[in-house]
């Protein structure tokens, strides 16, 4: 365990993730290790979040070391593609017994892989640790290490038990889990100047073959895809690739890292979706690759190919955007989509009515604001009831979001897409952004929303559960409009942190009381920001608007 | 009579098992206004909730105590007492079920002194009911964790009866195994209410993950049996148990308040149905409703007409044992031959099915069998899919999960109406499979007797 945890402490110094450079240095140290909430949190853990960051290795065999919950609770759940072998969708795992507890599971676990490279011959075993054999001391890295010898085959260990923490730090374990065992332990048939990296993508819906024909045309070998359509021996041999491009900005930022330092890699982060996304992408990997010793003439060819593609997408979408035109969308995404996809939806025409920020980082949400102006309306954990407020009031007239919260769009027979990991269509590259935009317009003008609005024959017109609801919120804003007082009441009563239930007065009491202004000083002072740290955002927004407030008063 | 095996090998490959704390999640979810919660680490009850929005395609509330490392070593009083605090301020439920993961049995945490010390530290919690279950993820599988669910919720929240003079006749409680969908359970509230009886559902899928739209947004279930309902439940004349799972739930019954059970170890195929028909005329008095005498006879037509189809079928089944008693039984009655059945726990109804060998296996097991059987109709959930294309067989789905088809929730099993429709819907998929990959052609028959099935040829 003390090897993980000095895993754990290195990926949490990562100079590469923005979010970690905005923090003081207690802070980081303290890294990514924010007390989840028992009763309040969501979202997956660290076994999760490395198995959906490796498990689109399609020659590899995933195996759970664990009780059933693990794997049969999860196997074959995600949408990524693969262009030949479907051994990484096969479910292995240990489903270790109350023996094993008592026992241990290293047996069961070494027995394991023996049959599983006795049936599958599969390239690699990756072995997937859990909480319960890591509670009861299963050594993994033992087995791994003993397996290896034995029947002369990668097998790897990814150490990342679930109650070390959430989904993005075992994304992160993940990566240092194929850099220390994986990355550079093979050497490539042959290479060529054309050479890249893709990290942190991982095909879902196939949207990789979205673009990877236009880095064909190009003549750019995708040397390794990390991890999606990828295969072992090219992880394994990636190392030698020219350049490298980051996708998903928080997933993997590890291994792009530690690949230039390692290796040499430069690495830029970039994202294929939207039109004007993916020609800055093509052309920053022309670039690098140029840099690196590829001819010049790879540039031409590129802008050659990026005008040609951007006159075939926009020609296409154009046809849309008398149809958009006044139409609103509610964006609810985190990390890398939510400005990405900002960017796509503004090129169709669409005008954005709010965007949550939950798990993007600092810069993402400045990119943000960026492509949206100062009018940009951040959401962030806004309630079920309040998303459904905001389209229920018109103010959008399609939800986008994962789908979890797609419920509370549909229930409110309100058009909904989904843009997360479960979607069934693919949006990267040109021909993804083409297909976004024919699916919003397909959805937005499906004849089925007027049915399913129409009032029950039983129902008097006008008495029904959603204009009640709508009658009730309107007559509670009337009624705070009459009374200042109260007004003012409901006002500070605005939860700013959910995870401590900190309310806006209490926190405006204490920065006025201990001339607070810091975050971590209203932390202090009311605990705020102290689960999560979700709200650290707003809680900067009220710092900041109380600082504006005095110095209006002081300019007086 | 069957002889039940239990796989030998060391790992577990495509499996067909589920855990047991998502199980009892599942039961608590038929309770109104409840919130489950799962003690362990977060992943546990990510894992469950994203499994179960896909099957139910419903928004589906569950919580976690998130235990890091540090908690799983030192115990989790604070994070069960943090967890059951949090959400009573926030989603105001009307009760929290907890059920333990094999992260806290390893620990041995006692969640029951936990609610104990917790309800004495906050007066806001003192009288929230909270039912504990354990449920570790390294024993028994997802039908166990309803089972020992049911029980514990009949055990700790029905009131024993002042005095029997008071019960009821026309009440009666049913304990619903989790191999029924909500479908199957309006078919029941149908069939017992035209009988003139009223029927408490425990738990009750129906009225939280049927699809129907709320009249609010709530973090907890939108329907169900709520509480005081439950508490009255010793009150009914009659308690109809469906699955042998739902015997120790009924025998909890019976014996806190005196109520006697029916156990329908089967609800669908005719005589199942014939025994529920003479069971509810017995207790209410009224002789069955012409509309079930029709729908008799239409199952029989059903069954004569998909008898044709059905016969001589070799059959592959992966399900929880009471799914497997259900169908592997309705298909022997109509000639289907099980040759093939792997479950994911003991039972007592495994040695009583229609087959020589049922072993307790993955779906590894299932694929393996049914290609050295050469079986020609796979049923299983969803993750039988890669299999049944493997095997180039035809593939019904059924039970939890069914994520890539839609009406999962509706399936309809029980009640000689739902044997119709899942006759219909089986042999329908057995002729299409025909006409697409067993159409005769001039060298069918080539190689003469020798030749066995016509799937040969593919």
């Amino acid at each position: 365990m003390s090897a993980l945890s000095a895993t754990i402490q290195d990926v949490f110094n990562e100079p590469g993730c923005g979010k970690n450079a905005n923090k003081s240095e207690a802070e980081r140290k303290k890294g990514c290790t924010k007390q989840l909430q028992p009763g309040g949190a969501a979202g997956g853990c660290a076994f999760d979040g490395a198995k959906i960051a490796l498990q689109p290795l399609t020659d590899v065999a995933h195996l759970v070391h664990g009780p059933i919950a693990c794997e049969g609770n999860s196997w074959d759940n995600r949408g990524a593609k693969s262009s030949g072998s479907t051994l990484w969708r096969t479910g292995f795992t240990t489903d270790i017994n109350e023996t094993d507890v008592v026992f241990g599971g290293e047996k069961r676990l070494f027995k394991s892989i023996r049959e599983i490279i006795e049936k599958y011959d599969p390239q690699a075993v990756f072995v997937y640790q859990t909480c319960v054999p890591a509670m009861i001391g299963d050594d993994i890295d033992a087995v791994c290490k003993a397996a290896r010898e034995k029947f002369g085959k990668p097998v790897i260990p990814i150490n990342s038990p679930g109650f070390v923490g959430p989904k993005n730090l075992g994304n992160k374990l993940a990566g240092e889990a194929l850099l220390q065992h994986v990355i550079g332990t093979e050497e490539p048939e042959y290479t060529t100047p054309y050479d890249l990296n893709i990290i942190g993508e991982y095909n879902l819906s196939g949207e990789l073959w979205q673009v990877k024909p236009l880095l064909d045309e190009l003549g750019i070998r995708i040397m390794a895809c990390i991890s999606g359509d990828g295969k072992y021996k090219e992880v394994a041999s990636s190392h030698r690739a020219k350049a490298a491009m980051m996708v998903c900005s928080k997933a993997m930022i590890n291994i792009a890292r530690k690949m230039e330092e390692r290796y040499g890699i430069p690495f830029f982060e970039g994202s294929f979706y939207g039109i004007e996304d993916s020609s800055d992408s093509l052309r920053e990997i022309a670039r690098m690759l140029i840099e690196r010793g590829a001819p010049a003439e790879l540039m031409d060819r590129t802008e050659a190919l990026i005008a040609r593609e951007e006159t075939k997408a926009w020609s296409a979408i154009a046809k849309y955007k008398p149809r958009f035109k006044g139409k609103k969308v509610l964006l609810i995404t985190g990390g890398v989509k939510s400005w990405s996809v900002v960017a796509a939806l503004q090129e169709a025409g669409l005008e954005l009515v709010g965007t949550s920020v939950k798990k993007s980082t600092k810069e993402d949400k400045e990119r943000i604001k960026e492509l949206m102006g100062q009018d940009a309306h951040m959401i962030e954990d806004m309630t079920p009831r309040e998303i459904y407020k905001m389209l229920k009031d018109a103010r959008a007239d399609i939800m986008l979001s994962g789908g979890r919260s797609q419920f509370i769009a549909l229930k409110a027979s309100m058009p909904w897409l989904d843009i997360n990991q479960e979607r069934h269509h693919a949006y990267m590259g040109y021909v993804g952004m083409v297909k976004l935009v024919e699916e919003i317009d397909k959805a937005l003008y499906n004849p089925v929303w007027a049915q399913v609005r129409k009032p029950a024959p039983w129902e008097k017109s006008g008495d029904n559960w959603q204009t009640r609801a709508m009658a009730q919120a309107e007559a509670e804003a009337a009624g705070l409009a009459a009374d200042p007082v109260k007004a003012e009441q409901v006002r500070r009563a605005k939860k700013i942190c959910n995870c401590k239930s900190v309310e806006l007065g209490v926190i405006e009491d204490a920065i006025v009381a201990n001339n607070l202004t810091t975050v971590e000083g209203v932390r202090e002072a009311t605990n705020a920001s102290g689960g999560c740290g979700a709200c650290a955002v707003r809680i900067e927004g009220v710092l900041a608007e109380l600082a504006s407030a005095s110095h209006a008063i002081a300019a007086e | 009579m069957a002889t039940v095996t239990v796989s030998k090998k060391a790992c577990a490959v495509n499996p067909l098992k589920m855990s047991q704390p998502i199980g009892g999640a599942l039961a608590f979810m038929g309770l109104r206004g409840a919130m489950p919660l799962l003690h362990g680490s977060q992943g546990c009850t990510s894992f469950g909730l994203v499994l179960l929005t896909r099957h139910f395609k419903e928004a589906i509330p569950m919580q976690t105590t998130a235990m890091g490392e540090v908690a799983t070593v030192l115990g989790g009083y604070e994070n069960v007492e943090q967890a059951v605090l949090n959400i009573y301020n926030r989603a105001k439920p009307e009760i929290i079920g907890i059920c333990s993961t094999g992260v806290t049995e390893t620990k041995g945490d006692d969640v029951e002194g936990y609610i104990k010390l917790m309800r004495e530290k906050h007066a806001a919690v003192a009288n929230l009911p909270i039912v504990y279950v354990s449920t570790p993820d390294f024993k028994d599988a997802f039908q166990d964790g309803w089972e020992k669910t049911v029980a514990r919720i009949v055990e700790t929240m029905v009131d024993a009866p002042k005095s029997a003079a008071r019960r009821d006749p026309t009440k009666v409680n049913v304990l619903p195994g989790c191999h029924l969908t909500p479908g199957d359970l309006d078919e029941l509230r149908t069939i017992i209410e035209d009988f003139g009886l009223e029927p408490t559902f425990l738990p009750d899928l129906a009225g939280s993950l049927d699809g129907h739209i709320p009249e609010d947004f709530t973090p907890t279930t939108i329907g169900g049996v709520g509480v005081e309902e439950i508490s009255m439940m010793g009150q009914a004349g009659w308690t109809i148990a469906i699955g042998a799972q739902m015997r120790r739930a009924a025998e909890a019954m019976q014996q806190k308040t005196g109520v006697p059970f029916m156990l329908f170890e089967r609800l669908c195929g005719l005589e199942a149905n014939d025994a529920l028909m003479a069971f509810l005329a017995e207790i209410s008095g009224r002789p069955a409703p012409m509309k079930y005498r029709r729908q008799r006879g239409q199952l029989v037509d059903a069954m004569l007409d998909g008898h044709f189809h059905i016969g001589g079928c070799k059959l592959a089944v992966g399900a929880e044992p009471d799914l497997l008693n259900e169908v592997g039984g309705l298909l022997t009655e109509m000639g289907a031959q099980l040759l093939v059945a792997v479950t994911t726990t003991q039972s007592s109804v495994l040695e009583r099915l229609p087959t020589e060998e049922v072993l307790i296996g993955d779906l590894e097991d299932l694929e393996n069998l049914a290609r050295a059987k050469d079986c020609d109709l796979m049923i299983t959930h969803s993750h039988g899919r890669q299999a049944a294309s493997r095997l180039k067989i035809p593939f019904f789905r059924m039970g939890i999960p069914m994520f890539d088809r839609l009406g999962g929730a509706h399936q309809l099993m029980v009640g000689y109406r739902g044997a119709r429709e899942l006759i219909f819907d089986i042999s329908n998929l057995l002729m299409a499979d025909h006409e697409e990959n067993h159409e005769p052609t001039p060298d069918t028959w080539l190689e003469g007797v020798s030749s066995s099935h016509p799937t040969a040829a593919h």
